[in-house]
């Protein structure tokens, strides 16, 4: 989706405020917040591609006037009404109303540690040998999918080199239509940074991850 | 439920919603209501367990954090083995550590040199190395830097007080996947036979996605 969360390249957001001494959390609610959020992920109702999608999805305005946590429980909150864990009533003003759902997985406190250290590995056996290799010169796709996308715009049909191969990984675009977890492979494309803002740059090469259905070989 | 409310400082940074409403206090107040019944809902209906959330609050406030990146970087800054190890596989090198898992599970390290300098960012989103790094500051997952850091990283890093020779090659590295980055900052000149206890003194969490420099010797170290 064209959506506001693609930023890279926005101007005119002002400057960066670095935080002297910043705390993980600046106030309770963003401690519950954050806990909520990834013991919810637990319940296994939804994945993180899922979860990125529902973020990105809320209105544009919202969003840029949404301090970070907000985006999170608000995307949560879709999550679960979409899933049917929790009715809009109960989000309300918090009383049951309805029985529990089932849900596929539940994250208790003896797992959090373990779980927190496996993590989710996103590598998965190809099915297919990988088409690029490190040096090759790629062209990423012009494309412009309703549905979520790790493909930034600012750099959709430009010219790249592969500069590494990191095996086949769960596809995002696919994992978030819920489509499975298939992998494809991932490769990390440098792009000169004058390739995708001509003069107007003070860098000199931005290095995207591109999974292989982003990417054209481009013939020498 | 034994829920720790007490509230840190608030810092410089007025949170963007709180202006809706024309101060900071009612906004984070209406969060604080809401976030409250949401997790009483869930816990009522069985869905997360309140000691899991405690567990996981606690993990990211003491246990994950720059502390963990800074002894991966003073190791492969005090063992060249284990810097190439770093280099060819970072994921298996900081592993070694005890450092694995949620959002560093595929990791890349990127060693700065004289001539080069390497920024790293997530434009969609808030990708991070959460094993090395703890989760990220306001700065990272706002819009200022996620807009700027890949089209003027000069720019970028001028608000933090950083001033690059023209010479030096800036490199920017966008996180659309599932790899996490590392930057290996350039050891300090002047600690030669330094331990990687005292190496890890002068490492910052900034100079770790190059937006800032490792501390110079006999500048007071960072304690976080």
């Amino acid at each position: 989706m064209n959506g506001v969360h693609d930023m890279g390249g926005i101007q005119n957001f002002g400057p960066v405020l670095p935080e002297a001494r910043e705390p993980a959390f600046h106030d309770a609610w963003e401690r519950r917040a954050f806990a909520l959020t990834l013991a919810m992920a637990g319940t296994g109702m939804w994945n993180l591609d899922q979860a990125r999608a529902a973020r990105e999805s809320l209105p544009p305005a919202h969003y840029l006037a949404s301090s970070y946590y907000r985006i999170w429980i608000d995307a949560l909150c879709k999550l679960m009404i979409e899933r049917g864990l929790v009715t809009s009533e109960e989000l309300l003003d918090g009383r049951l109303r309805a029985p529990p759902a089932r849900t596929r997985a539940h994250l208790s406190a003896d797992r959090v540690d373990s779980a927190l250290a496996r993590g989710n590995s996103t590598q998965r056996v190809a099915a297919d040998s990988a088409r690029f290799v490190v040096g090759d010169a790629v062209r990423t796709r012009v494309v412009h999918p309703r549905g979520h996308t790790r493909l930034p715009r600012y750099c959709r049909g430009k010219a790249g080199t592969v500069t590494k191969v990191h095996g086949a990984h769960v596809f995002a675009d696919a994992s978030a239509r819920g489509d499975g977890e298939e992998g494809q492979w991932l490769y990390t494309v440098r792009f000169a940074a004058s390739e995708l803002w001509g003069p107007d740059t003070t860098a000199c090469a931005v290095h995207v991850d591109c999974w292989e259905p982003y990417l054209d070989g481009v013939t020498a | 439920m034994g829920h720790d409310h007490s509230s840190h400082s608030h810092g410089q940074r007025a949170h963007t919603e709180g202006h809706e409403h024309g101060s900071a206090g009612s906004e984070l107040t209406d969060m604080d209501v809401r976030v409250r019944a949401l997790e009483s809902l869930l816990v009522e209906k069985g869905y997360v367990d309140p000691k899991a959330l405690d567990l996981l609050i606690e993990t990211y406030e003491t246990k994950i954090g720059p502390h963990n990146g800074a002894r991966v970087v003073a190791k492969a800054w005090a063992d060249p083995h284990y810097r190439q190890w770093l280099l060819d596989d970072a994921t298996s090198a900081i592993a070694s550590l005890g450092y694995t898992g949620r959002q560093g599970e595929h990791m890349v390290a990127l060693e700065n040199t004289s001539q080069v300098h390497h920024v790293v960012v997530c434009t969609l989103c808030s990708c991070y190395p959460w094993p090395v790094l703890g989760l990220p500051p306001v700065w990272y997952k706002s819009a200022p830097y996620r807009s700027r850091a890949v089209i003027d990283p000069r720019g970028v890093l001028a608000d933090f007080g950083v001033a690059l020779p023209e010479d030096v090659e800036i490199r920017v590295w966008d996180s659309t996947a599932e790899i996490r980055y590392l930057v290996l900052p350039e050891r300090p000149q002047g600690t030669d036979g330094w331990t990687e206890d005292e190496l890890a003194s002068l490492v910052t969490r900034d100079s770790m996605i190059g937006t800032g420099l490792p501390h110079a010797p006999l500048t007071s170290p960072d304690p976080s």
